[in-house]
């Protein structure tokens, strides 16, 4: 009875306030029919996946029984009474802009008019899973585009059908003899027209759903909004302080928490691990419980939760807890500056046999027939995502179902997780996306969503669990930490023959999916993402060496490329460097796709690359992008300041290559993201462990990039493949760090092999480069 | 004995009675006893900027100003900002397209207007100086300089 009085409370209460609701000051007719929309989505949206061609069967009920109201299918709702075409987006904003790109998709296959569209984030249900995402409703991976690119137009397509079966059977005329305008079906032979919002209001409005392929789509020169920009749907919501974040979510009679966690960075995936190793053994809540707002304190399995009726109280409340923790887990014999000496000495012992990819030739004849060789080993750090908003969930146990509120990354996991730790059924975790105050991998974490649901269910009420900035930094889900050892065989006649790339690392896939890890052949595509690159060197040899540190290591921005790409593309330069090459001339001789050798040639040009600066110099890096299908190259002019040894950006000059862009201005904001945390991964970043505990804890020592640090940025975007789709979220990430080095070498003839370049270090490799040409 | 004090202050033009503990953030009384969730909790000890609101018309760190020094003092939050999101600043957002995540926004758009109300025409140079104390992970600090440029030009 509670829970059923409590459900209804929560829509009128609640429903409005959602941050999937964009459409300003929503009447209560509004947000009954959007119930009825989101209640009825999930049967709708199952038909989809398994009809024909991927697409929706028939459908013979009216979908919303408000008059004029009508779901075409899972993803589009038209209302007469609004005057609106309302789309489900299956995937998270996160900052991206998919809220305004997959909406745009549909859109231009439903030939609306962009005017009448609203956006609204779609349950969490199978129905709205990506195909390229591990086949979860999840987004990360730089994947959304991907994943969806087919199917929010085929939806579009079909609705549009739909409209036009209607209209035409109102006429008596062959739906043929119809076309449409946007947002109108149109015919022509006797001048009628109808608009979409007046086709869902027909008597009999039938839900007919055809067959819809891909033959059916427009082709790109028919395309009226992909490739032209448009305002973002999120953007009014985020000038003034209407856009709801998880941390926002405000529940009747909600609970607030605070979790002390253990000294020894803890982030357990609650699908394959609890965290117990290094929690708590005694906890002594006396003085805790003396603070007025604290409910209760809860002891988890990896850390000791406050509970209260304000944050602040439960604030007060952790810090007067005293809790003894368990010692000695694997996690807490990790030493990060030890880690990259050990695993260096791995990366170079060749008799240490790791995975291979993509190996081409033989290598190891290459090097032995070589007149010369070159090899040098790289070290790169952990990187942790200091997303603006904290981790935070939400979570609500009714009486057989939990609702979770939640910024995340991941539905799927997120009722999976769930399901783990309470035993509810996955398909009774419903879980409300949130808008998302940053992700960038980090937020594909379930620990927070699972942290919630245990206290609510140790509570009997709504729990809202916040982590704090010093929580989210010593406790996050890191890149991982590497060591990686560049062989070059090159010939008598100065060709290069042989080129062997041995990565040692830990595996995110090992600890947060490792049920892909396990049916994989030992690789973590994630970690090792650009090793192989479009270079024409007859034989390859790229190993990985997985290292299990007992660290929580995650999903960072572009994840392995940021430090793959670190290598390969610093080391292509010492290579050139052996030769007496120029690098970029280098690399368009070496490459073998057109696409990479545009972008190249792009760069080249627009950094006036031939000009020599005075006290600066340019370096370059490229990055192919893989499965990603977008490629990048970047310049970086950089000076140094010999004194302290800081490394200056001054200007960035990026092409890229897309395929197609859907929104040319939300590539450029995420090219720029991604140059902006290139450099600062590059020059700064670094989480550095001693005894399992992270050294860092908020942003005075974990400093990120702000105002003053930002360089001048030019980006030229290439079509070079329109109708071909890609993920570009991630791609400008990793040519950043290499480019900057080679700068570097150019200007001062130092060759930095760490990332991140700190001063002292390079103000160090400075003194060391001066001695030895002494 | 309560360990929780009741303290009055004015937000966006209403006097408000609240009840907390003295060292509470003004941060957390606007988010959770308010319902003003638009000032942003970042890193609670005045690192980020995203709690930003004007305290007596200056911006301040909410995230560090205990509620028992807030008493009889004016407050003005993001919401409070402007009817409507009319306010220049709001404007120029929109029109450069300015939030990613969105997320530190709020706190931008509170500390960039602390800077107008001083100097109505600021140089890059002030605007940079003047910003810099408010991170935006997603990086649009480039798209925020224009906006302000773009506001000070339409306000005049």
């Amino acid at each position: 009875m509670k829970a059923e009085g409590g459900r209804r409370k929560y829509f009128r209460a609640e429903r409005g306030d959602h941050p999937s609701s964009l459409i300003p000051h929503p009447s209560t007719k509004r947000l009954e029919g959007r119930r009825r929309f989101l209640k009825q989505s999930g049967g709708l949206a199952l038909a989809f996946t398994i009809g024909a061609n991927g697409l929706l069967r028939a459908i013979d009920v009216r979908a919303c029984g408000e008059e004029g109201d009508v779901d075409l299918n899972a993803w589009v709702h038209v209302s007469n009474s609004e005057n609106t075409i309302t789309v489900m987006c299956p995937t998270a904003e996160m900052g991206q802009g998919i809220y305004t790109s997959l909406p745009l998709l549909l859109a231009e296959e439903l030939d609306a008019d962009w005017r009448h569209i609203r956006v609204t984030q779609a349950p969490s249900d199978k129905a709205y899973i990506n195909p390229e995402y591990f086949g979860v409703q999840g987004v990360g991976g730089s994947r959304s585009t991907m994943g969806y690119w087919k199917i929010m137009r085929l939806a579009g397509a079909q609705a549009r059908a739909i409209l036009v079966a209607n209209a035409a059977r109102q006429w008596s005329v062959p739906a043929g003899e119809c076309s449409t305008v946007p947002s109108y079906v149109v015919h022509a032979a006797s001048g009628r027209k109808l608009s979409y919002m007046d086709i869902a209001k027909i008597e009999d409005f039938k839900l007919d759903a055809p067959q819809i392929s891909e033959k059916d789509l427009k082709a790109p020169s028919q395309w009226r909004l992909i490739g032209r920009d448009v305002q973002r749907l999120d953007v009014p919501l985020k000038v003034n302080g209407q856009a709801k974040y998880g941390i926002d979510v405000q529940i009747p009679g909600m609970l607030y928490a605070s979790i002390l966690r253990p000294p020894v960075a803890t982030c357990p995936h609650p699908l394959y691990g609890d965290g117990a190793e290094n929690g708590p053994v005694k906890v002594d809540a006396a003085e805790a419980m003396k603070i007025e707002g604290v409910v209760k304190v809860v002891q988890l399995p990896h850390g000791v939760a406050v509970v209260g009726t304000d944050y602040w109280a439960t604030v007060k409340g952790k810090r007067a807890l005293k809790v003894e923790w368990r010692k000695g887990s694997l996690a807490a014999g990790y030493d990060s500056e030890a880690k990259k000496q050990e695993w260096s000495a791995i990366a170079s012992d060749r008799s240490r046999k790791g995975r291979t990819v993509d190996n081409a030739g033989a290598f190891d004849d290459a090097f032995k027939a070589a007149a010369q060789s070159v090899s040098a080993v790289y070290v790169t750090d952990h990187v942790h995502h200091a997303c603006m908003e904290p981790f935070n969930a939400t979570a609500w146990l009714l009486h057989d179902d939990i609702e979770v509120w939640a910024p995340t990354q991941g539905q799927t996991w997120a009722q999976q997780s769930v399901e783990r730790v309470t035993g509810i059924p996955a398909d009774k975790v419903r879980v409300h996306t949130t808008f998302l105050g940053g992700g960038f991998g980090a937020k594909t974490e379930q620990l927070p969503n699972a942290e919630a649901a245990m206290l609510t269910k140790v509570m009997d009420k709504p729990v809202k669990v916040i982590w704090s900035r010093e929580d989210d930094v010593k406790h996050g889900a890191y890149r991982p930490l590497t060591a990686q050892r560049m062989d070059a065989a090159i010939a008598a006649d100065g060709k290069v023959t042989g080129w062997s790339h041995r990565l040692v690392a830990d595996s995110v896939l090992v600890r947060a999916r490792k049920v892909v890890w396990d049916k994989s052949p030992g690789i973590d595509g994630s970690v090792a993402v650009g090793m192989t690159q479009p270079y024409g060197i007859p034989n390859k040899h790229h190993e990985y060496i997985h290292q299990l540190g007992g660290i929580p290591v995650g999903y960072w921005n572009a994840v392995g490329n940021g430090f793959t790409i670190f290598a390969v593309e610093s080391f292509m330069d010492e290579v050139a460097a052996r030769l007496g090459k120029d690098p970029l001339q280098l690399r368009i001789e070496l490459m073998t796709d057109a696409r990479g050798k545009a972008v190249l040639e792009a760069v080249r040009k627009m950094s006036d690359w031939d000009r020599k600066r005075e006290g600066r110099a340019l370096g370059v890096a490229y990055n192919h992008g893989g499965r990603w299908n977008c490629q990048i190259a970047e310049v970086v002019e950089v000076s140094v300041d010999r004194a302290s040894g800081a490394i200056k950006v001054h200007n960035v000059w990026a092409a890229a290559d897309p395929g197609t862009a859907i929104q040319p201005r939300h590539l450029r904001q995420q090219l720029e993201t991604g140059i902006i945390w290139g450099m600062s991964a590059g020059l700064r970043e670094r989480v550095t462990i001693r005894d399992g505990i992270v050294q860092q804890s908020n942003f005075h020592d974990y400093p990120v990039p702000r105002m003053d640090e930002i360089p001048e940025i030019e980006i030229q975007v290439i079509q070079g493949a329109v109708g071909q789709n890609s993920g570009a979220g991630q791609i400008g990430v990793a040519p950043m760090a290499p480019a900057i080095a080679n700068a570097v070498y150019r200007l001062t003839g130092t060759r930095l092999r760490a990332m991140p370049m700190l001063p002292g270090q390079v103000k160090q490799a400075l003194a060391e480069t001066e001695t030895g040409a002494a | 004995m309560s360990q929780m004090v009741t303290t009055t202050l004015t937000v966006n033009g209403v006097r408000r009675s609240v009840t907390a503990h003295p060292d509470t953030p003004l941060l957390w009384i606007l988010r959770e006893q308010l319902r003003m969730t638009g000032t942003k909790f970042g890193c609670g000890m005045g690192q980020c900027g995203a709690c930003t609101v004007h305290l007596d018309g200056q911006p301040v760190f909410s995230c560090l100003l205990e509620i028992q020094h807030v008493a009889g003092k004016s407050v003005t939050t993001i919401e409070g900002l402007s009817l409507e999101s009319k306010h220049p600043l709001q404007k120029a957002w929109v029109e450069e397209q300015v939030p990613q995540c969105g997320y530190c926004q709020s706190g931008q758009i509170m500390r960039a207007a602390g800077l107008l109300k001083e100097n109505r025409n600021p140089t890059r140079e002030q605007i940079v100086e003047h910003m810099k104390t408010n991170i935006c992970r997603c990086g649009s600090y480039r798209r925020i300089v224009a906006a302000i440029q773009r506001a000070a030009k339409e306000q005049g």
